[in-house]
Parts: C-alpha cells; sequence; structure tokens
C-alpha cells in the first residue's frame, strides 16, 4: 500500500470509530464531554510517562484512558453538589488537568517529544512511518490501533444496543428494569475515552472533538431512527475525512485541519439541504403554511358573514382589503389559490363559498 | 399472584434530597387489584414516593415492598410510566421501538426483542388507539398521544402492579377518558395500579382507593373513607375552596418549598 492510501484508510477508521460512541454524547446532549477528554488525557499520559519512562509503551494509552474516564466522574463529582452545572464543572475540570500536564511537560520533560502542537492537531501524515508488524502482517501503527479501537466500539454498541437506546431515551425505566444506567453510561465513556486517546494520536484533539460530534449531528437531521443516525454519522464522518484528505492535498496544508473543516462543511450542507429538517425544507414548509393560513382566514371571514346582511359588503373582492387588512396583491394571491383549491367561486366581485370551502372553514374553525 | 402479602406495603420511608425530607416516615398498604389515585400538593413527594417504590432514589429509611419481597427481585412483577416530560420526544426513534422498549426487562441483558416483542407492542398499541401510529417519529405525536404510547409501552411489561406519573397530565378530556378505561380494565384483570393525580373532582368517580400526601401520609384507604374534607384540608392546608359538598379542584398550589418531585 503506498502511504498516501494508508493514511486515507487511517482518516476513515478514525472517523467511524469516533462517529460511533458519538452518536450517544449527541443524543444524550454530553457533546462537550468529548472536547474535555481529548485535553485531559493529556494529564494521563505525562503522569504514566512519568511512570514507565517510554513514550512507546502501551502504558500511556491506558493513563490517558482512565484520565478520560476521571475526567467524567469529576465532572458528575461537582455537578451533584449543586454548586456548579454540568457546563460549568467541564469547564473547571478540563483545563485544569490540561494545564497542569502543560506545565509538566514544559517542566519536567522538556527534552522529550511531547509538543502541544501534536496534541492539538497531531499529525496523521507521518503515520505511515510508524510501523507495527502482527501476525506477520506489516500496517502503519495507526492502523492497528484504531482498528482494534473501532472493533470495540462495534461490539459494544452491536451487543448494548437495546441497553444504550433504552438508556439513553429512558434513563429512569432503564433503572426501573434493571439495566443500570451508570454501568452503561460509564461504559460509553471508556469508550469515548478510548477513542479519543487513538484518535489522538492520529489527528489531534481538536479533529477528535470535530469527528465525535459533526457527523452524527448531520445524521440526527437526516433520518429518525437510532441505527440509521449511527449508519449515516460514520457514512459523513468518512466522506469528510477523504474529502478533508484531498483538500490538504489540494491546499498543500494540514490534514488534521482539513479533515476538521470538511466535517463543517459536511454539516452545513446537512443543515441546509437536509429533506426534512434542513432550513430550505423549513423555509418552504412555512411559506406553503402561509398560503393555506391566509386560505383559511379568508373562507372562515366569509363563512362567519355568510347570510347577514353584511354578507354582501364583506364578501366583495373590491372591499376584501379594508376588512382583512391585507394588500391587493396578496388578497388576488389568495383568492386565486383559494378558488384553484376548489374553496370558493367568483361572482363578478362577489366570492362565494363552495360545499368545501365551507367544510374546510369550519373544520380550521373549531381546531 | 394473590399471596397474603398486600400488593405494595411501604413502611417507616423516609426520604431526603440533601437532608432535606420530602417523605417523612411514609407507610402505605395498598391491597391487590385497586385502582388508587395518590394526591397532594406540589411538592408533598408523590414522585418521590413512586421513585422510591422503584428502587430510582435510595430512601434515608424504612422499607418498600412488592408483594412481599423487596423491588429488585419483584421488577417483573412492575409496569411504569415515568412523567411524559422526563424523556426527550426528540429522540430518533419509532412508535413501536418505543413501545417495545416494555419488554426489554423481560428480555434481559443483550438480548434482542424480535416478533414476539413486535406483536405484543402492536397489540398494545391497538388497546390504546394508536395502531396506525406505529411506524410514525415520536416526535410527530400529541401530548394525548405520547402519553398513550407511555401508558401501550406499560402494558407490554404485563406486570400486576403499575405505577403511572401523572398519565392525565396535558391530555384532552378524550383522551383522559380513554385511558381511564384502560386502567379500570387492569383493575378488572386483578391488576394493582398507582397513578400520581392532580384533579381532586375526579378522585372519586375514577378510582376506589386514595393516599393523601404532603410530605407525610395524611390518609391511605378507600376513596369513601380516605378522601374527606378533613383529610383534604389537612393535605392542602386549608388552600382549598369547596364547593356544595365535594372538594373542588381548584387547588392553589402556593408554591410549596421546591422539593424535587
Amino acid at each position: 500500500m503506498s502511504p498516501h492510501v494508508e493514511i486515507q484508510l487511517i482518516a476513515v477508521l478514525v472517523a467511524a470509530a469516533c462517529a460511533l460512541p458519538g452518536t450517544f454524547l449527541v443524543l444524550r446532549r454530553t457533546a462537550m464531554v468529548s472536547d474535555a477528554i481529548s485535553h485531559t488525557m493529556l494529564f494521563g499520559i505525562v503522569i504514566s510517562y512519568f511512570v514507565v519512562r517510554d513514550l512507546a509503551s502501551p502504558w500511556l494509552m491506558v493513563g490517558a484512558t482512565l484520565t478520560g474516564v476521571l475526567t467524567v466522574w469529576l465532572v458528575e463529582l461537582l455537578t451533584r453538589t449543586r454548586r456548579v452545572h454540568e457546563d460549568a464543572a467541564i469547564g473547571l475540570v478540563f483545563p485544569l488537568l490540561f494545564s497542569l500536564a502543560v506545565i509538566m511537560i514544559s517542566r519536567f520533560a522538556g527534552n522529550v517529544h511531547l509538543d502541544n502542537d501534536a496534541v492539538l492537531l497531531g499529525e496523521i501524515g507521518f503515520a505511515p512511518f510508524d510501523r507495527l508488524t502482527l501476525l506477520g502482517i506489516e500496517l502503519p501503527r495507526a492502523m492497528w490501533v484504531l482498528g482494534g479501537i473501532l472493533s470495540a466500539n462495534l461490539l459494544f454498541i452491536g451487543v448494548c444496543y437495546k441497553e444504550l437506546q433504552l438508556s439513553t431515551f429512558d434513563a429512569g425505566l432503564a433503572a426501573a428494569l434493571g439495566f443500570s444506567p451508570a454501568l452503561l453510561h460509564y461504559g460509553l465513556m471508556t469508550l469515548v475515552s478510548l477513542t479519543a486517546v487513538g484518535a489522538f494520536d492520529a489527528v489531534g484533539a481538536i479533529l477528535v472533538i470535530a469527528l465525535m460530534i459533526g457527523p452524527p449531528a448531520a445524521a440526527y437531521l437526516l433520518t429518525d431512527r437510532l441505527s440509521h443516525m449511527i449508519g449515516l454519522g460514520v457514512a459523513i464522518g468518512s466522506l469528510s475525512a477523504l474529502a478533508g484528505y484531498w483538500l490538504a492535498r489540494l491546499l498543500d496544508t494540514t490534514i488534521a485541519g482539513a479533515m476538521a473543516t470538511m466535517v463543517g462543511v459536511s454539516f452545513a450542507l446537512v443543515f441546509v439541504l437536509a429533506p426534512q429538517r434542513g432550513v430550505i425544507a423549513l423555509l418552504r414548509r412555512r411559506a406553503r403554511q402561509r398560503w393555506i393560513v391566509a386560505q383559511q382566514m379568508l373562507a372562515a371571514h366569509l363563512l362567519q358573514h355568510e347570510g347577514t346582511p353584511a354578507a354582501a359588503d364583506e364578501s366583495r373582492l373590491s372591499t376584501l382589503g379594508e376588512h382583512l387588512r391585507w394588500s391587493p396583491e396578496f388578497i388576488g394571491a389568495v383568492v386565486h389559490r383559494a378558488e384553484e383549491a376548489g374553496m370558493l367561486q367568483r361572482e363578478g366581485d362577489t366570492l362565494r363559498l363552495t360545499e368545501r370551502g365551507r367544510a374546510l372553514a369550519a373544520a380550521a374553525m373549531t381546531r | 399472584m394473590h399471596t397474603a402479602a398486600a400488593a405494595i406495603e411501604v413502611t417507616d420511608l423516609t426520604v431526603a434530597y440533601h437532608d432535606t425530607p420530602v417523605l417523612w416516615d411514609v407507610d402505605v398498604r395498598v391491597p391487590h387489584g385497586v385502582l388508587m389515585a395518590i394526591v397532594g400538593p406540589n411538592g408533598a413527594g408523590k414522585t418521590t414516593l413512586i421513585k422510591a417504590i422503584l428502587g430510582l432514589v435510595r430512601p434515608a429509611a424504612g422499607q418498600t415492598l412488592i408483594a412481599g419481597l423487596p423491588y429488585a427481585q419483584q421488577r417483573q412483577l412492575v409496569g411504569y410510566v415515568p412523567q411524559r416530560g422526563s424523556v426527550d420526544w426528540d429522540f430518533p426513534t419509532s412508535v413501536l421501538d418505543v413501545v417495545m422498549m416494555g419488554r426489554y426487562g423481560r428480555l434481559g441483558w443483550f438480548r434482542r426483542p424480535g416478533s414476539r416483542e413486535r406483536e405484543l407492542a402492536l397489540a398494545a398499541l391497538e388497546t390504546v388507539q394508536l395502531q396506525q401510529y406505529a411506524n410514525r417519529q415520536i416526535s410527530q405525536l400529541s401530548g394525548g398521544q405520547q402519553q398513550r404510547v407511555f401508558l401501550a409501552r406499560a402494558l407490554v411489561q404485563d406486570a400486576q402492579v403499575y405505577f403511572m406519573d401523572e398519565p392525565f397530565a396535558g391530555v384532552d378530556a378524550v383522551t383522559e377518558r380513554a385511558i381511564i378505561g384502560v386502567l379500570q380494565g387492569l383493575r378488572a384483570a386483578g391488576k394493582t395500579v398507582v397513578v400520581v393525580h392532580h384533579d381532586l373532582q375526579t378522585v372519586p368517580e375514577y378510582f376506589d382507593w386514595v393516599t393523601l400526601l404532603n410530605v407525610r401520609v395524611i390518609a391511605c384507604g378507600p376513596v369513601a373513607e380516605a378522601f374527606t374534607d378533613e383529610h383534604l384540608r389537612r393535605a392542602y392546608g386549608g388552600r382549598i375552596a369547596f364547593l356544595g359538598g365535594g372538594p373542588s379542584a381548584e387547588v392553589q398550589d402556593a408554591g410549596h418549598a421546591g422539593a424535587p418531585r
């Protein structure tokens, strides 16, 4: 495999691995936890490094993952005192652990390759140089690590799909039925943490957040089934990652940065174009609704005055504007649409409701 | 399922949130086969009582039994309808999926729902007259329909004892009639149903058993004995208007010190 193909495969693995737990973060409204974890794990890496004194040790990953879970626990502990809200608790815990890690690096490990730029943006471009042979197959180390993490995520969500669905939708019922929401929560958070740690090595903290939150948030606008949302999140994430890779090659810029940008672009596209929940669909629906309501108001107005002495005056096209306070153009358009819909008939200057128009007006008023 | 033990037995139950007792030394004994209302002012601890029985909040003292045994051993016997507002109705799922969640307890960990769960869920939707909504996204439902989906979800639990937290909140009169019909059907089948209720006026009409609660239990028993002016006055602290013999529904909740319900 050429390094270019390898980089793209790694990008897809990162995107897929992140979208899986990210879907549940978005649905549980705890998206910012990914932000916290992707930074505080540096604290775990530094502490583990001081213990084992080896940057290549797998213990660094273990330490980082545990720090992620510790972050979640500290945030919950703070929130439970009811002295701070959850968002503020996240804002307190994560900068503290992150800055402690930064201080420790600059003070005690200045000569070690653990620099802050790599923390934020990573360098996926270098991933193919760090290789690992397992089962006689030689691949970039990142591919092994991320493949393993993706498998772990697939396994957990596959096995506990029903439990995660229930505890995310209705934690009270989940607890009452004997599925421990706390256990599931920490299981999920362990995966979020593990994924952030594995992905961070390749693409840095910012891209971890982008890939965990952006694709599921876009998928949420495209479907109303959880299983589809997971699949779409993985697909959108993977496509954004690939698009980012090619954008970076085109512009000769940072790959991780371009990938994060493409996640934003994908979300923006979905946000505008989504068939049901997109901005365009929403505006269209509102415009249609406006005409429907206007027709109903007109029909209701005619119905109210039917058979009264004022009927002749109230139903005349030329005087309708005074009564309803609508512009002549608007009245013309509404009358035209109502006529087309078979709600009323024009007899010279006078408007008469049809049977259908009467029924629709009555239905609209009793609602 | 009729053992010598009561359907629900709560003894000396005290629950406190951060050292503020929201339930004080509560004793409640509910026999099998009754339809019971829990009434009381805001902050009286009605929801907390249900949550404590279901093990969702930890009591500071006392114990609760379902048919003679702790809840943890009787989960299969109990159905639960939480407050409608306690879940996110924009969650990406269908009506049928939500109803099938009622079967998850019987399925246990890791087993997936199959065709049997589907059939039971569809049958329950028919009972609450929502069968044509099975494949709808849940955010497209009205408040009354959401409430009936929750009711259907409890029905598929096939329980002996049901706890329902404000099943009539935000539903219209027709839906309320339909829901109470289902609840009375459950009672006729020998089930015990406990309902957190707000409309005092309908208590004698809908229920045969009642618990008046205001942090302590004021009264608990058959409606004829427990639902008296004297007890109501004590539960609502005199903030209640009596119109023509029966208690009025116009209860003014004078913003009782806000413990979470």
